[in-house]
């Protein structure tokens, strides 16, 4: 992962609440097995209505988006976290986010900034005209008029981010810890091994009767 | 000295810490992880790139369902059909080579046991209680029916657990959701999640683990309970919990992949020492009656849109809420609806009776009991019955339930997400409406222009029946299947 310590510049003004992860990438963009490319379908169905945001030229590339409470919800797609990234935004501005969306989004370097409604309404104002800067060392929004923002971010992820660590090296080398879990489960709670069922459990089982 | 008392949700987090940090996050031991082939390939994909091996294997169980077809997967000869789709079959095919090469115990489309996820691990006995069970998907929180701590997680996650077989997480805070009383003639499980959903409100539960409790639940079947979990995630709550009762160990014993002799005892007594601890306290506590709870359905893009059926769509206006009322101006544009109509005069097209919600063997059973004897309506284009699983389809087939829906002109299909979420070839044609048992009413989740009405599994028989939304306490009969 890149090191993210401030993300600077346009912002789609949307404000919109209750974006589902359908709506930022539908179901048939789905049906692939890389990354990469999800900017395409990106807000396709909000992209099908004139005058829509995405397409209005004066946020072209705008790498902060700011939207309404519950943003992310539905889906666990990190799909949806790609196609932000494709699209090249590197935070995202909303009173309230779904829990697996922040994870996802996290882990893929677009920071999740929480504000309160009033911070976020007049974001949308600013956005409509000029920049902001979010920045990860200070925790802050800022715009051009002297508004100052402060946020708080889970520390692990700030340090992740600011850092571009890359989190299953760093859970691999607790590995001592895991296996020393993994043994005290097989006397406490043996069942947790799946039984004869899972083993026999293999490409083209039993055909359909 | 007494222990400080603890909810279930908080005994099986201390049951589950690999480490603690000093933030207070914590390494969380994950003992089942169930794969599909959409949310996995970026994974496996990245294992590969990084050269590690999958941790637990057996811990894990991976099944096709999204992108599966649900039209007859072999031909008269029993050879396996091809996948029209070439990007559909290029995931379904990636898995396969995935599971393959990594070692993961794999169920395929052509087994009877394939069916949705959420379906097969708690039929398969994979999922139980006390467990941390993981999935590349939001609907995971279903198996929190049988008290696992269970919930959805994103491609990088999948990555993380493959590799690890644990993930990083800072504790949840609790809401205890209580249903008492007993329910009403006619209502089902889906009622009382959409009942919870319209009064939590969709980001109601958001940093939340859900404990659902009271007499509705205790009195409820482990299928029905599957159904209010599985929604949990509409209420913003990644999970949703039910403590393990005689109903779970009823509903468990003997499954192929649950514990067994010995196992099964020490597993049972350790079972029976998770429920929530008298004198517990939750962080938010939310109360319904149960005889508040009549049929109910969505009638915009949003979960949290729920009306009784006897009610009428609400007019933008009566929201007090600015940002609510523009979004429900917005809902009735999309889904082509006028304030005041009531509920039981909106036509319908297309039914569907299926998904991770309501798609097992009780479901289809309430539906067909309303349809039996009866036909669909001349205005309904597509009625689809798609079973949870092979086992279910085979299990309704041996019941005589697909000959009722095939002579009341429903189709009956294999099993899979199907009209669910416009991944695959059943969708809802733009504009078109569907009574639908699905979990999600969003904007083009049933396909691009597609308006749902999210329903339980007798209320998409009786629109389909009917040809409108239907109060189904009207076609219901005092006798037989509804006691
Ligand atoms: S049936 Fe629908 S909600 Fe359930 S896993 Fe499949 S797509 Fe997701």
């Amino acid at each position: 992962m890149e090191p993210v310590r401030q993300v600077e510049g346009r912002a789609y003004p949307w404000g919109a609440k209750n974006i589902d992860t359908d709506i930022i990438i539908p179901a048939h963009w789905l049906k692939t097995t890389t990354r990469e490319g999800m900017g395409k379908g990106a807000f396709e169905t909000v992209r099908a209505q004139p005058g829509n945001i995405f397409d209005d030229t004066r946020y072209a590339g705008a790498p902060v988006l700011i939207a309404g409470e519950n943003f992310g919800c539905g889906s666990s797609r990190e799909h949806a976290a790609w196609a932000l990234g494709d699209l090249g935004i590197r935070a995202v501005i909303a009173p309230s986010f779904s829990d697996i969306f922040s994870g996802n989004a996290f882990k893929n370097g677009i920071v999740t900034v929480v504000l309160p409604q009033e911070a976020v309404d007049r974001l949308v104002e600013v956005a409509k005209t000029d920049e902001i800067t979010v920045d990860l060392e200070t925790m802050t929004v800022t715009t051009p008029f002297q508004d100052r923002f402060a946020f708080e971010l889970d520390p692990f992820r700030r340090q992740c981010l600011l850092e571009g660590l890359d989190e299953i090296g760093m859970t691999l080398a607790r590995d001592t810890a895991i296996s020393k879990y993994e043994s005290a489960v097989v006397d406490a709670r043996p069942w947790i091994a799946v039984g004869g069922g899972n083993e026999g459990t293999v490409l083209e089982g039993a055909g359909r009767t | 000295m007494a222990s400080k008392p603890l909810t279930l949700y908080e005994k099986i987090w201390a049951d589950h810490v690999v480490e603690r940090r000093d933030d207070g996050t914590c390494l969380i031991y994950i003992d089942r992880h169930l794969v599909h082939e959409v949310t996995s390939p970026q994974a496996f994909a990245g294992l590969r790139a990084a050269g590690r091996p999958v941790r637990r294997p057996d811990l894990t169980l991976a099944v096709p369902d999204h992108n599966l077809p649900t039209t007859a997967r072999v031909d008269a000869q029993g050879h396996a059909l091809p996948i029209a789709d070439p990007a559909s079959a290029g995931q379904l095919s990636a898995l396969r080579a995935n599971v393959a090469e990594f070692h993961v115990p794999y169920i395929d489309a052509l087994d009877a046991r394939q069916g949705i996820v959420h379906v097969v691990g708690p039929e398969q006995g994979f999922t139980l209680p006390g467990t941390t069970l993981v999935c590349g998907d939001s609907h995971t929180s279903a198996h929190g029916a049988l008290g696992a701590l269970a919930f959805g997680i994103g491609t990088s996650e999948v990555e993380h657990v493959l590799a690890t077989q644990t993930l990083l997480l800072a504790p949840s805070k609790t809401m205890e959701v209580r249903v008492d009383g007993a329910l009403g003639f006619g209502v089902s499980p889906k009622d009382v999640v959409l009942a919870i959903i319209g009064k939590i409100g969709a980001a109601g539960g958001t940093g939340h683990v859900i404990e659902f409790t009271g007499e509705v639940i205790r009195a409820m079947s482990l299928e029905g309970r599957l159904t209010v979990s599985n929604m949990s995630i509409e209420g913003g709550a990644r999970s949703g919990l039910i403590a393990p009762d005689e109903t779970t160990f009823a509903y468990l014993k003997g499954r192929p992949m649950a514990p067994q002799g010995a196992d099964w005892d020490k597993a049972v007594a350790y079972w029976k020492t998770l429920p929530t601890d008298a004198g517990a306290t939750y962080d938010a506590v939310v109360r319904l009656s149960a005889s508040d709870i009549a049929p109910s359905l969505t009638w915009g893009t949003s979960p949290e849109d729920v009306v009784q059926i006897t009610g009428a769509v609400p007019d933008p206006d009566s929201f007090a809420d600015p940002s609510k009322r523009e979004a429900a101006r917005r809902s009735l544009d999309y889904m082509g609806l006028a304030a005041g109509t009531a509920m039981q005069d909106i036509g319908i097209e297309h039914v569907f009776i299926g998904s991770c919600t309501n798609s097992r063997i009780e479901d289809l059973r309430a539906a067909a009991a309303v349809v039996e004897g009866r036909h669909i309506a001349d205005r309904i284009r597509q009625a689809l019955v798609v079973p949870g699983s092979g086992l279910v389809k085979r299990q309704a087939e041996a019941e005589g339930l697909d000959r009722i829906f095939l002579e009341a002109g429903f189709e009956w299909r294999e099993p899979g997400c199907s009209m669910c979420l416009a991944m695959n070839p059943d969708k809802v044609p733009s504009g078109e409406r569907c009574a639908s048992t699905s979990n999600r009413n969003f904007v083009g989740r049933q396909g691009p222009g597609a308006r749902t009405h999210l329903v339980s599994p007798a209320m998409a028989a009786a629109a389909a029946v009917t040809g409108r939304l239907t109060d189904v306490r009207d076609l219901m009969t005092g006798g037989g299947h509804w006691g």
